[in-house]
């Protein structure tokens, strides 16, 4: 019998066509799987009623032959989508009850060709986080558990953390993500399944709550690489609405998988290596040694930015934050908690609705950016983000693409109180660089750590080399063998 | 020339430097779609882009870029190919987003200039330091409710070109002419209707003083006047004011002041409003603004004639004085209406025409508009036309000048065509000698006594006669032909 949570989205696609299973009932199996897995707290507003009647709809255009791409296939949107008439907190309590009269491109898009949103997925909150330890909803729960300590609840990662806990634990069949530092790929890695960054502008970001807009990219998380080809190759393209959104005509990322990688040159880049935990190191040499087996051709480079990226991302991303979160204000829209004057008011409502991180980034932003800071740091920021672009176009003359892990670690737990903020940035250190350069980057499933938890290898691509970063992440899975959790 | 003034310590020099915010004509905002009408109803011209929603983004409206181009090219600036939109960050009520879009690092329009009357010889060239494009904030109104605060967002995102003089004017009087001059030029070029009074165009005055020959002084800023007048009001107070301050020993506090027309004093804002830190950074959401060339030279191509250039053809082609074509250029409509006048004169001597034509236009139009409360010069009670048909009467000899005054009357009064109300009233001239002579002959018979005093020496007495021979035929007579007739019957 088919377990319809265990179906990948193309397999799912195929019998749907052929009438062997319906969309209600597929719809139906992931709402109750979201009910069954309720403690992992990935979901945030669930729209279990909406999706079954869509599904009834989908049912009927599979009937009629006129089903779309995506008919009927449950997916689940990060709650920093809105989302027409469904509740978008962005992970905190400043939203606690805003419904936005809109709805985001990229959810748009994906609606368009028939996807089914199952619910709107926790996050840290504003996707300031990595661990998802920050969402004022409360920590999602990684539904891996380490061999060591089983009873260990672990942090599924972050900011995206709600949406790679949901596909990990087959309650939906892929999700939403966003990612401005590593917040698609480093849960993606933690949770064991796929995620992208897309180049930077390939999805609009209209509709997106902004965190840091420069470096914000949606993107998608799901079980294997063809799945997560398949829902991006749906939500990206170009909108007028968003004047970083780039005119390009996205290819068939799906069908175009072909694995042949004969010839490729694959950089890695010894810096990523740097002090990495013996795991990383081995699965590293394991993915070299995969594709090398496929014909690449693998050499080290040398990246010498790497190790600048993580002070001028924590620099030019909350510096944005500072500015973009200036709006919620209590003023239009959102939680207002009232004060005796106007200031009284902001300083009331942003103290009462914004959590400590989110805080702490305004701050730091704020202070960089201020009179006499901002040269000092904003400016070299900017000046280090333009090597790192340039170190990475450089290195793309050499090599087709980059072979990296994609965290220094795997999952840790959500009590293992990480109280310096410094050491929970550390695990965006080898995602950020993609961000600042606005290449793209995937994580992909490639084993296991020395307590059972996943790991992944990210591949770097230049810009708009989605296609190709499918393809070799698509060996990888291949070579790899990993296997996901069962339902 | 001199713009010093006397102080107890010694002379001071005054110094002027002005910030203007002109809203661009446009339907749309500058990066929303959003309608731009004047007192809609609050709140009924907001996008969700406007409101500062979440997720919600800039797009910029490529038509508000071109007026800028354009007003760029009018002020003589340098067009930059690449410009960028920065954010100026600031709470407020009405700044929807906690943010304005600006350009401050790297602005559209670099340099330029204007020159600006001070009489009718000498003009003084005031540079422009640059002019760059930002979105207006919204209105709040605080004096509704003691509780409460009301915000209008209507305003909020509506495009403005902040233009920003040199510190060079010394006078109220320069301040004003230049702030005349740039709400003329950018509406003879269509970018912003100037309407002080619906705020389109809207004037920061910084004021400071210093001694000759030594480093300028702290500035006092007068924010958001909206009339020329006032300019002038709230320069003359803030000199007093700060003089006062200066020649006791004082110093300017470098602040934000308000004009109060009523009282005609300039206010100190809350000192706070200065201190801020804006906190500028280049807006992530927006790429660099890059213009081609051919963007550039297509605007530069439908650029209309602008006032100096039109004020030196009308001296030198149509022979009118300064004063009349400062008159008739000041408002492009007004030199339009002129020019659309003197095309439809059947008349030969266009310069002829040109020049009685701008009369009648500055004396009887104007004041005849004045005195019936008509503002535009599209809504007189006759059609433009006419006036050229009635100089062409007085120049066509048809009628005299003075029975042109009444026939001018009767249009203004009836709207009708001035050759008709002469053929009905018959107004018509005589110009037929034999009829002047029969006149000044029966003239001269029933005053003898004057004919006598006349001949005696008395040759004051020859208005005497023109009058009697006037009044006998209606004012109607041809006045030259009067004065010849008269003559010869005298000698």
């Amino acid at each position: 019998m088919t377990i319809l949570t265990q179906l990948t989205i193309s397999k799912a696609k195929a019998l749907l066509t052929k009438g062997e299973i319906s969309s209600k009932d597929l719809v139906q199996a992931h709402v109750d799987a979201m009910e069954l897995k309720k403690d992992l707290n990935a979901f945030l507003t669930p729209c279990s009623d909406d999706a079954l009647k869509k599904a009834e709809r989908s049912d009927t255009m599979y009937k009629n032959k006129t089903a779309r791409a995506l008919e009927g296939i449950p997916l689940a949107y990060k709650d920093n989508f809105c989302t027409k008439n469904v509740r978008t907190t962005c992970g905190s309590k400043i939203l606690a009850n805003f419904v936005p009269p809109y709805e985001a491109t990229v959810t748009d898009n994906l609606n368009n060709q028939g996807a089914i949103n199952l619910g709107k997925l926790n996050m840290d909150e504003f996707a300031m986080g990595s661990g998802n330890i920050h969402s004022a909803y409360g920590p999602v729960t990684n539904p891996w558990k380490s061999k060591e300590d089983p009873s260990k609840k672990l942090v599924p990662g972050g900011s995206s953390g709600g949406s790679a806990a949901s596909v990990s634990a087959h309650i939906t069949m892929g999700a939403l993500g966003s990612d401005t530092g590593g917040s698609i790929r480093q849960p993606a890695s933690f949770c064991g399944i796929v995620g992208i960054k897309p180049t930077y502008g390939l999805c609009s970001r209209y509709g997106m709550i902004a965190f840091a807009s420069s470096l914000d990219q949606a993107g998608p998380l799901a079980r294997t690489v063809e799945d997560t080809a398949l829902i991006l190759q749906h939500m990206a393209g170009f909108d007028p609405k968003d004047a970083t959104s780039i005119d390009i005509k996205i290819p068939e990322y799906a069908k175009n998988i072909n694995k042949n990688i004969k010839g490729l040159k694959v950089g890695v880049p010894i810096e990523y290596l740097e002090g990495l935990h013996p795991d990383g190191q081995e699965l590293v040499q394991k993915g070299i040694e995969w594709l090398k087996a496929e014909g690449a051709e693998v050499k080290e480079i040398s990246l010498k930015t790497t190790s600048l990226a993580l002070p001028a991302y924590y620099i030019i991303a909350p510096a944005e934050a500072s500015s973009n979160l200036a709006r919620f204000d209590g003023a239009r829209y959102g939680e207002r908690v009232k004060g005796d004057s106007l200031d009284e008011m902001y300083a009331n409502t942003r103290e009462e609705g914004f959590g400590k991180e989110v805080k702490r980034r305004i701050m730091i932003g704020t202070y960089v950016l201020s009179a006499g800071y901002y040269d000092a740091f904003y400016t070299k920021a900017l000046k280090i983000k333009h090597l790192i672009t340039e170190d990475f176009n450089k290195a793309f003359h050499d090599v087709d693409v980059l072979l990296t892990p994609t965290t220094p670690t795997a999952a840790f737990g959500i009590d293992e109180k990480i109280t310096d903020p410094v050491t929970m940035y550390l695990n965006d250190v080898y995602t950020a660089t993609a961000n600042l350069a606005g290449i793209p980057g995937i994580s992909v499933p490639a084993g296991l750590d020395h307590n059972g938890l996943p790991l992944g290898l990210q591949l770097l691509g230049p810009r708009f080399s989605e296609q190709s970063l499918f393809n070799i992440a698509s060996v990888i899975e291949d070579a790899a063998q990993f296997k996901g959790l069962e339902d | 020339m001199s713009n010093l003034i006397k102080g107890r310590s010694g002379l001071w020099e005054v110094v002027i430097g002005l910030e203007i915010h002109a809203q661009v004509s446009s339907k749309a905002k500058l990066f929303s779609n959003s309608a731009t009408t004047f007192a809609a109803d609050p709140n009924t011209q907001v996008s969700f882009v406007d409101a500062g929603m979440p997720g919600m983004l800039p797009v910029i409206n490529s038509y508000c870029v071109d007026q800028a181009i354009k007003s760029g090219l009018g002020l003589n600036g340098k067009i930059e190919k690449v410009s960028i939109f920065d954010r100026k960050n600031y709470f407020y009520a009405d700044l929807p987003t906690g943010y304005q879009i600006s350009q401050f690092y790297h602005p559209i329009v670099t340099g330029g200039y204007i020159d600006i009357d001070l009489d009718e010889k000498t003009t003084k060239r005031i540079n422009i330091t640059r002019l760059h494009m930002e979105q207006d904030a919204g209105k709040s109104t605080h004096d509704l409710s003691p509780t409460e605060s009301f915000i209008d967002l209507n305003r909020a995102g509506i495009a403005l070109m902040e233009i920003v003089s040199e510190p060079e004017m010394h006078s109220a009087k320069e301040a004003q002419e230049y702030v005349k001059k740039i709400r003329s030029i950018l509406r003879y070029l269509g970018t912003c209707d100037g309407n002080m009074d619906e705020g389109s165009f809207r004037i920061d005055v910084n004021v400071s003083l210093h001694k000759p020959d030594t480093p300028f002084g702290d500035r006092a800023e007068i924010k958001n006047i909206n009339s020329v007048k006032f300019v002038g009001q709230a320069i003359e107070y803030e000199i007093v004011r700060q003089l006062g301050i200066l020649e006791d020993g004082g110093s300017i506090a470098q602040e934000t002041r308000l004009f109060d027309p009523a009282k005609g004093e300039t206010r100190s804002m809350r000192s706070k409003e200065s201190a801020h830190d804006y906190r500028y950074f280049p807006d992530p959401d927006l790429k660099p603004l890059i213009l081609t060339d051919e963007r550039i030279e297509k605007a530069r191509s439908e650029m209309v004639e602008l006032p100096d250039a039109k004020k030196a053809r009308f001296m030198t082609d149509l022979g009118l004085t300064a004063y009349d074509a400062d008159v008739l250029v000041v408002e492009k409509e007004t030199a339009d209406f002129y020019e659309n006048i003197l095309a439809s004169s059947q008349s030969k001597d266009k310069k002829l025409v040109a020049k009685q034509i701008a009369n009648w236009l500055t004396s009887e139009v104007f004041g005849a508009m004045n005195r019936s409360g008509i503002s535009e010069l599209e809504n007189i009670p006759f059609k433009a036309e006419y006036l050229a048909e009635l100089v062409d009467l007085i120049v066509g000899d048809t009628i005299s000048g003075k029975i042109a005054k009444d026939v001018f009357a009767k249009m203004w009064e009836t709207g009708d065509n001035p050759n008709i109300i002469v053929e009905k009233q018959g107004l018509k001239q005589v110009s037929d000698p034999k009829e002047i002579e029969n006149v000044v002959a029966n003239v001269l018979e029933r005053s003898a006594k004057q004919l006598e005093q006349y001949k005696a020496g008395k040759e004051t007495l020859f208005g005497f006669f023109v009058g009697q021979v006037m009044k006998d035929m209606k004012g109607k007579a041809n006045p030259g032909l009067v004065n010849e007739v008269l003559k010869k019957a005298l000698s």
